[in-house]
């Protein structure tokens, strides 16, 4: 028998429970986050146009960078003043 | 050595204390004299390490069998006469010398039948059969990670594979005795923590990146560079993170500058880049296991998602080191140029993959090779993109000849290649030649650079022949993605590790 040292952290699988999905997005406030990916704006601001539409009330943010976690601080301000977000990813 | 030696052991008496082996011809020789040292008033103790019926007359042989005197006070020869006060060895003489024995003891004509000295015998505690499983035993408290015991049937190589703990390529079964071992190479606490650790920001221990140096295939004494490079690698700067998760190519790749570069035996020289050096292979292999096996950051698989997204990765992602050739080099070294003193070991940090050739065989002017190193870089990424793309220029030794017999430095070869690399924007810009990508229009009519302030590493390194160089291609540079990160390479202890451990 060999015996051996762990080498990872020893973290085991945890999941995240998700809010209740919305029924209708009329009268909500949904967070659109830009990536800051080129051309990932065209994406979002044909959805804001969309959203608006349908009723929602559309605010924008931007990470810093896309390399990079959204700082924490920003996170805090969209679950803060959002009932939903929308994250894009596009080049 | 911190990594095998407990603070404390079994106390000393008072007086004198000898430690032998019935096995030694030696002991057995000043076995007399041991027992006249006690029939004239000296406080004796005798451990013995193999038999208890040693030949004494006059004092009880004590029992050292199981080694724990020997090893906690560091017995390397049989016998070992120990002068012993306040519970603190005064001082110690190995194996038989009258004069030796007479001045420790304080006492004139000892052993007047010996011979005047005879040398001792290994001590059992040393013993390279037993030595892995000595440190195991009273060192291996220090070691506070998770045992996982591999069952009988169960082959440890696979084992790794099937736990995931590998890169694709077999990794070194990390036993309690190779990980001892490996601490060895550090001054450091193993408890002491290294960095944290993206993307599950794990605090990491350098007792859990030397873990992973054995994984990787590390010697001790490459354990420090380890160490500073994923200190480096765990900054805000160098957002390994970023690097990690991007599905651009590039990799962490570490720049060995200082003495220790040929002390551990780095290559700086033929191949490079490439494969056949140890120290080369493992020590970046190390950093990129300790972002996967730590810090939870691992390629995606069919079925499995995971944070690196490359695209396509680059072969170097495995893991890429090399040291920088200094020594006929034409520039300062690049950690000096970063800051640092000369002659301190340092690693750099940069993100990037690759070589891309640089063919340049027939310049024999600074002008000219410069020109030719100048217009491959303008092409790195895309030619008609800019200040985008982080690179390092990668000068080989016969393209480096012809700067330095020109007396060209590193300040004035990139104030040349600066220069060159001052591109027309209108010849770049988005829809220019037929095609779409390009820079802005907003950028119309300007002189832009093809690199961001900061954003060229220029180094020296290849072998002796060849007339080219190479561009290690970079990712996105600086606060938008990675910028380089220098850090010096500390806690090498005093005594260096072994070259070759027992069996594990």
């Amino acid at each position: 028998m060999t015996v051996v040292l762990d080498p990872t952290a020893g973290k085991v699988g945890s999941s995240i429970e998700t809010v209740p999905r919305p029924a209708s997005i009329e009268g909500l406030t949904i967070g659109l986050l830009d990536i800051s990916k080129p051309r990932g704006d065209r994406f979002l601001d044909r959805l804001e146009q969309r959203l608006t539409e349908a009723g929602a009330t559309v605010k924008r943010y931007a990470k810093p960078t896309f390399t990079k976690p959204a700082p924490v601080d920003l996170r805090h301000e969209i679950a803060t003043n959002c009932d939903a977000v929308i994250e894009a990813l596009a080049d | 050595m911190a990594g095998s030696t407990p603070s404390a052991g079994p106390v000393l008496p008072d007086g004198l204390v000898a430690v032998v082996k019935r096995d030694c011809p030696t002991c057995v020789l000043v076995a007399p004299v041991l027992d006249e040292l006690a029939a004239r008033g000296a406080a004796l103790t005798v451990y013995t390490q193999d038999d208890l019926a040693f030949p004494l007359s006059s004092v009880p042989v004590a029992d050292d069998t199981d080694l724990t005197v020997s090893w906690h006070h560091g017995i390397e020869t049989v016998p070992t006469l120990i002068r012993v006060k306040d519970g603190a060895e005064v001082e110690r003489t190995v194996g038989w010398s009258r004069p030796h024995w007479e001045a420790l003891a304080g006492l004139d004509g000892l052993g007047a039948e010996l011979p005047e000295m005879r040398p001792g015998c290994g001590s059992l505690s040393v013993d390279p059969d037993l030595a892995d499983a000595l440190a195991v035993r009273f060192g291996g408290s220090v070691l506070r990670s998770r045992r996982i015991e591999l069952a009988a049937l169960e082959d440890e190589m696979e084992a790794a594979f099937d736990r995931g703990w590998t890169d694709g390529l077999p990794v070194v079964p990390p036993t309690e005795a190779r990980v001892l071992r490996m601490l060895a190479g550090t001054s450091r606490d193993p408890a002491d923590i290294v960095a944290v650790v993206p993307p599950d920001l794990t605090a990491v221990t350098v007792e859990q990146v030397a873990i992973n140096a054995v994984l990787a295939g590390c010697r001790p004494e490459y354990l420090p560079v380890v160490l500073a490079a994923v200190e480096a690698a765990c900054t805000e700067e160098f957002n390994i993170h970023g690097l990690l998760a991007t599905t651009y190519f590039s990799g962490p790749i570490v720049v060995v500058n200082g003495p220790i570069a040929k002390r551990i035996g780095m290559n700086s020289a033929n191949n490079v880049l490439g494969q056949g050096n140890r120290a080369n292979l493992t020590i970046g292999r190390a950093l990129q296991l300790v972002v996967a096996n730590l810090g939870g950051g691992r390629p995606g698989r069919p079925g499995r998602p995971g944070v690196d997204m490359a695209l396509m990765g680059a072969p170097g992602k495995v893991g890429c080191a090399f040291a920088e050739r200094e020594d006929d080099s034409p520039f300062e070294p690049l950690a000096v140029e970063r800051g640092l003193a000369p002659g301190v070991d340092a690693v750099t940090l940069f993100a990037g993959h690759g070589p891309t050739a640089i063919v340049d065989q027939l310049s024999r002017s600074p002008e000219s090779v410069t020109r030719s190193m100048a217009a491959a870089l303008r092409a790195h990424g895309h030619p008609k993109l800019a200040l985008g793309f982080d690179a390092m220029l990668v000068v080989g030794p016969e393209h480096g000849r012809i700067l330095r017999e020109a007396g060209w430095d590193k300040a004035r070869f990139r104030a040349e290649l600066d220069e060159l690399l001052l591109m027309d924007a209108d010849a770049l810009l988005r829809g220019v030649d037929g095609i779409d990508e390009g820079l802005p229009a907003s950028m119309a009519g300007r002189r832009v650079p093809k690199f961001r302030p900061g954003g060229l590493q220029i180094v020296h390194a290849g072998g002796d022949a060849g007339l080219f160089s190479a561009i290690l291609g970079g990712w996105a540079g600086g606060r938008m993605g990675s910028a380089p990160v220098t850090h010096p390479i500390t806690d090498i202890p005093s005594t260096v590790p072994s070259p070759s451990g027992g069996p594990a």
